[in-house]
C-alpha cells in the first residue's frame, strides 16, 4: 500500500462528510423518511440542471440553490401527494423522487450542448479528483468541515426540539414547539447536506451515511446521544477503513481470482460498503447480548414471558 | 366461474394476440434499427447512454418520414420494441397495484438498486472464467440473483431487528449500490475494458433495442402478467387481509415471496429498457395513478396496466422521433403525467370529485341547519305543526338563538336565496320561507327529529346528547332510513304521518 497525502485528504474529508450527514440522518430515521435521503439524491437532478440553465455557470451558490429547491420541493410534493391524494407515504415519494429524476434527465439532455453535467458524477462523485486541488487543505476538505460544524451546532442548539417532534410530535406541538416546521427544518438541512456532500463524494455514499450508521447505533442503544456520538464513530470508521479498502481489496480480490493487476476502486463506494458491516456487525452483537441477558435471566429462549419459570 | 376473475386475463390475452397477429404479418421488413438504413441521424442512438453526447448537435425535429415511419410501424424491429414495452409497462402496473396495496412499493426502488452488484460481479465472474460477459441471460442471471438476496435482506432486518421499514430499504439500497459502484470500478479496469455495455443498464436504451432484446422483454413481460392474471384471487386476498388469509390456511409467506418475485422479474426485465433508476417508476407510478379510479381491484388493476402500457408506448414513440430524449425518462413523464390527471380528475378519489363531494356535503348541512332553525323558530312562536311558517323571522333573533357568527348567517341567508327556499327580498327586515321552503323545512326538522326519538327510544342514548348525535348523523341520513324510521315508530305513535312530530327533547312532550 502507498500511503500518500491525498489517501490522508480523501480519508480526513470523507470522515467529515460522513458524520456530517449522520447527524440529520439520525433524525430523519427517527421520524421514519429514511428513504427521503434517497429521495432526495434523486430530485436534485432538476434542480441542478435548471440552476445551470437559468445562471449559465456552474458556481457553487446556484447549483446549491437549485438543489436546495428541489430538495425541499421533494418533501413538499410528497407531503401534497400523500394529503391531498391519500397517496401511501412510501409511494408518493416514490412518484415524486421518479417524477423530478425523469424530468432531470430530459432537462440535461436537451441542453447537452452547453451543459457539462454527467448524472454518472452525481451518482457516483469523485472524491478522488475532488482533493487534487492545488491549495494546502482542498476545498472540499474546508466545505465539509464547514457542513459538520453547523449541522453539529444546528442539533446542539435543537436537540430537545429535534427529540421532542422525532419521539411525540403531539405533544411537541401540545408543548408549543411547532413540530411540523421542525421537521421542515431537518427536510432542508438534509437538503443542503446532500447537496455539498454530492459535490465530492456522490449521492451513494450520502443515502448510505444518512441510513445506516444510526440504524447501526440504534441496534446499541436506546438513548438518543449515546445514538448520536456512536454514529459519528461509526461514520468516521467507515470512511477511514472504506478508503483503505478501495485501495487494497482489489489488488487482493484480483490476485486471488488471477485477474491481472486491479487498481483501487470507489473509496466512497466502499465507505458505503463498510458502513453496512458496521451494521451487520452491531446486529450481531445486539443478538449476543439479548442472548446473554436470557440466559442470565434464567429464561429459556424461544419461550413467551409468561411461560417462563422465574 | 365468476367473471371477474377471467375478464383481466381473458382481456390481456386478447389483445396480446392481436398484437402478436400484426408483428408477424411482416416479418420481412427491415429488422434493426428502429430508424430506417437511410436514416441520416440514427447514430444519434435513441437511448445511448447520457454524459457522453456533450457535442451532439442541437434539437432536430423529425422529418414526416420519421413520423410516418414510427406511427405507422412499419419496421418490424418498431413493431417489437412497441409491443414489448407496452406489454412491460402493463406488467409493472399489475405487479405494482399489488406491491403499493401492501404499502410496498419502494421495496422495488430497493430491488432495482440491488440488480447492479448482480451485473457487475456476473460481468467478472463470467469474464474470468473465458466467457462473454455481455452475454445477456448471465447478466440477467446476476441482477436476479442479488435482487433477490437483496430482498431477502429487507426481510430479514425487518424481521430480526427493531430497525424500521423504511430504515431497512434504505440500509439495503445504499449498501448493495454501495457493492455495486464498487465492482463497476473494477469492471472497467478489467482488459476487456469499457462497460458501454453495462451502462445501458442504468439508464436504458428502450428505442435501440435489438429484436432479440424487444422479443425476451415481451415474452418475459407477458409471463409475468400471466401470474398475475391467475394468481388474481391469491393476491387480493393477501393485500386486503393477510391474516384472514393464514387463518384460511392460505400459505400466507409463500404468496409474499411470489409478489416479490414478481417484482424482482418486472425490475430484471426493465433494466434494459428503462434503466435500473427508472424502472421503479413503471412499478409505482401506474398502480398510484390507477387508485384514484376505482376501489376494485379488478379496475385498478387494469387501469394500472393501460397506463403503463400507454406509458411505454408514449415514451419508445418520442425517443423514437426525438434520438435525443432518453426513452426511460419519457416513459416515466408519460406516467407522471397520468398520475397527476388521475390525482386530480379521478372518478374515485380524485381532488376535483372529492372537493364536489366535500361542497355538496356542507351545502346539504348549511341548508339544513337554515331550515330547521327558521321552522323551529316559528315553531317556538305557536305555528302548529300544520301551521304556515309565514313569520317573517328577526335575523338577529335567529343568529342569538342558534349561536351562529354573522358570517355564518349571511352564508346561510344566501344559499337559501340562491336556492330559492327563502322569499326574494328576505334579508334585514326578516325571512320568510318561500313555498317549497316551507315543504323542505318540515321534512328537514321531521327527519332531525325521527332520528332523535329514534336514539331516545332504541338506541339509549342519554336525552341531553340526543340533539348533537342527531345533528351529526341527520344530514346523512337518506329517505329509505327515515322511511323505516317512520314505519318503526309508527305503532308507538299512531297518526304521526305527514306531520312534523313534536320536540322529543322539549320536557312535557309524549316522547321525551
Amino acid at each position: 500500500m502507498n500511503w500518500t497525502s491525498f489517501d490522508t485528504w480523501i480519508v480526513v474529508t470523507g470522515a467529515l462528510i460522513c458524520m456530517a450527514c449522520v447527524l440529520p440522518g439520525a433524525f430523519l430515521m427517527l421520524n421514519r423518511q429514511s428513504m427521503l435521503g434517497d429521495g432526495i439524491s434523486h430530485a436534485v437532478l432538476p434542480g441542478l440542471a435548471a440552476a445551470f440553465l437559468l445562471t449559465n455557470s456552474r458556481d457553487l451558490l446556484p447549483m446549491l440553490a437549485g438543489a436546495v429547491v428541489a430538495g425541499v420541493l421533494t418533501a413538499a410534493i410528497t407531503q401534497a401527494v400523500q394529503r391531498y391524494g391519500q397517496v401511501e407515504g412510501g409511494a408518493a415519494l416514490g412518484v415524486t423522487f421518479c417524477s423530478l429524476f425523469a424530468l432531470g434527465l430530459i432537462l440535461i439532455r436537451v441542453a447537452a450542448d452547453r451543459v457539462d453535467l454527467d448524472p454518472d458524477c452525481v451518482l457516483y462523485g469523485s472524491i478522488e479528483i475532488a482533493v487534487l486541488d492545488v491549495s494546502a487543505v482542498p476545498r472540499v476538505t474546508l466545505l465539509s468541515a464547514g457542513v459538520l460544524a453547523v449541522n453539529l451546532l444546528l442539533a446542539a442548539v435543537f436537540y430537545k426540539e429535534l427529540r421532542l417532534s422525532a419521539f411525540d410530535p403531539a405533544l411537541a406541538t401540545a408543548l408549543g414547539f411547532n413540530a411540523g416546521a421542525i421537521r421542515l427544518g431537518l427536510t432542508v438541512v438534509a437538503s443542503i447536506t446532500t447537496v455539498l456532500a454530492f459535490e465530492s463524494v456522490g449521492s451513494i455514499l450520502v443515502i448510505a451515511m444518512l441510513v445506516v450508521p444510526p440504524a447501526a447505533a440504534s441496534l446499541l442503544t436506546r438513548r438518543l446521544h449515546v445514538l448520536l456520538g456512536l454514529s459519528l464513530l461509526f461514520a468516521g470508521l467507515s470512511a477511514i477503513l472504506g478508503h483503505v479498502g478501495a485501495i487494497t481489496l482489489p489488488p487482493l480480490i484480483g490476485g486471488w481470482f488471477g485477474m491481472g493487476n486491479l487498481g483501487a476502486t470507489s473509496s466512497a463506494a466502499m465507505m458505503a460498503v463498510t458502513a453496512g458491516g458496521f451494521f451487520l456487525l452491531s446486529w450481531m452483537i445486539a443478538a449476543l447480548v439479548r442472548r446473554r441477558e436470557r440466559i442470565q435471566a434464567g429464561r429459556r429462549p424461544g419461550l413467551p414471558a409468561d411461560l417462563q419459570t422465574p | 366461474m365468476k367473471l371477474p376473475r377471467l375478464t383481466l386475463p381473458l382481456l390481456l390475452l386478447a389483445a396480446v394476440l392481436v398484437l402478436f397477429g400484426w408483428m408477424f404479418s411482416g416479418r420481412e421488413s427491415h429488422v434493426g434499427h428502429v430508424h430506417g438504413p437511410g436514416d441520416d441521424h440514427a447514430h444519434a442512438g435513441p437511448g445511448r447512454p447520457i454524459g457522453k453526447s456533450i457535442t451532439d448537435t442541437g434539437f432536430a425535429w423529425p422529418s414526416a418520414d420519421d413520423f410516418h415511419r414510427t406511427f405507422t410501424l412499419r419496421d418490424y424491429n418498431t413493431r417489437v420494441i412497441f409491443a414489448g414495452v407496452s406489454v412491460l409497462g402493463a406488467a409493472g402496473g399489475l405487479v405494482g397495484t399489488f406491491l403499493l396495496l401492501r404499502k410496498r412499493s419502494l421495496l422495488s426502488d430497493t430491488v432495482s438498486h440491488c440488480t447492479m452488484p448482480g451485473i457487475a460481479l456476473a460481468f467478472i465472474v463470467a469474464e474470468a472464467a473465458g466467457l462473454s460477459g455481455r452475454s445477456l441471460p448471465v447478466l440477467l442471471t446476476g441482477a436476479v440473483v442479488t435482487g433477490v438476496l437483496g430482498m431477502l435482506a429487507v426481510a430479514a432486518i425487518r424481521a430480526r431487528t427493531r430497525v424500521k421499514d423504511d430504515a431497512a430499504l434504505a440500509i439495503v439500497l445504499s449498501v448493495f449500490f454501495g457493492v455495486g459502484i464498487a465492482l463497476m470500478v473494477i469492471v472497467q479496469q478489467l482488459p476487456s475494458g469499457n462497460v458501454a455495455g453495462l451502462s445501458h443498464f442504468i439508464y436504458g436504451k428502450a428505442a435501440s433495442m435489438t429484436g432479440s432484446d424487444a422479443r425476451f422483454i415481451l415474452y418475459a413481460s407477458l409471463v409475468v402478467a400471466l401470474v398475475c392474471g391467475a394468481l388474481f384471487k391469491e393476491l387480493k386476498l393477501l393485500c386486503f387481509d393477510g391474516d384472514f388469509a393464514r387463518a384460511q390456511g392460505w400459505p400466507v409467506t409463500a404468496l409474499d415471496l411470489t409478489l416479490m418475485g414478481l417484482v424482482v422479474a418486472v425490475t430484471v426485465i426493465g433494466l434494459q429498457a428503462v434503466g435500473l433508476l427508472l424502472v421503479v417508476a413503471l412499478l409505482i407510478i401506474p398502480s398510484a395513478a390507477a387508485r384514484f379510479w376505482s376501489h376494485r381491484l379488478g379496475v385498478t388493476l387494469l387501469v394500472a396496466a393501460l397506463v403503463g402500457a400507454g406509458s411505454g408506448l408514449v415514451g419508445v414513440a418520442v425517443s423514437a422521433l426525438f434520438p435525443r430524449l432518453p426513452a426511460g425518462a419519457v416513459i416515466v413523464l408519460a406516467a407522471t403525467a397520468c398520475f397527476a390527471f388521475s390525482f386530480l380528475f379521478g372518478a374515485e378519489r380524485g381532488l376535483l370529485v372529492r372537493m364536489l363531494a366535500r361542497r355538496a356535503i356542507t351545502r346539504r348541512v348549511r341548508r339544513q341547519h337554515l331550515l330547521r332553525a327558521l321552522y323551529e323558530h316559528c315553531e317556538a312562536r305557536g305555528d302548529s305543526p300544520r301551521g304556515l311558517l309565514n313569520r317573517a323571522v328577526n335575523l338577529g333573533e335567529l343568529q342569538a338563538a342558534n349561536h351562529w357568527s354573522s358570517g355564518y348567517l349571511a352564508s346561510l341567508v344566501r344559499l337559501g336565496l340562491t336556492e330559492e327556499l327563502l322569499l326574494p327580498g328576505s334579508g334585514d327586515a326578516g325571512l320568510r320561507l318561500s313555498a317549497r321552503g316551507k315543504i323542505a323545512a318540515r321534512k328537514a326538522t321531521r327527519n332531525h327529529r325521527l332520528w332523535e326519538i329514534y336514539l331516545l327510544q332504541y338506541a339509549d342514548v342519554a336525552p341531553r346528547h340526543i340533539h348533537h348525535n342527531a345533528d351529526e348523523i341527520e344530514h346523512v341520513v337518506d329517505a329509505t332510513i327515515v322511511n323505516e324510521l317512520e314505519e318503526l315508530l309508527a305503532a308507538r305513535h299512531a297518526g304521526l304521518g305527514l306531520a312534523v312530530p313534536a320536540d322529543p327533547e322539549t320536557p312535557g312532550n309524549p316522547t321525551s
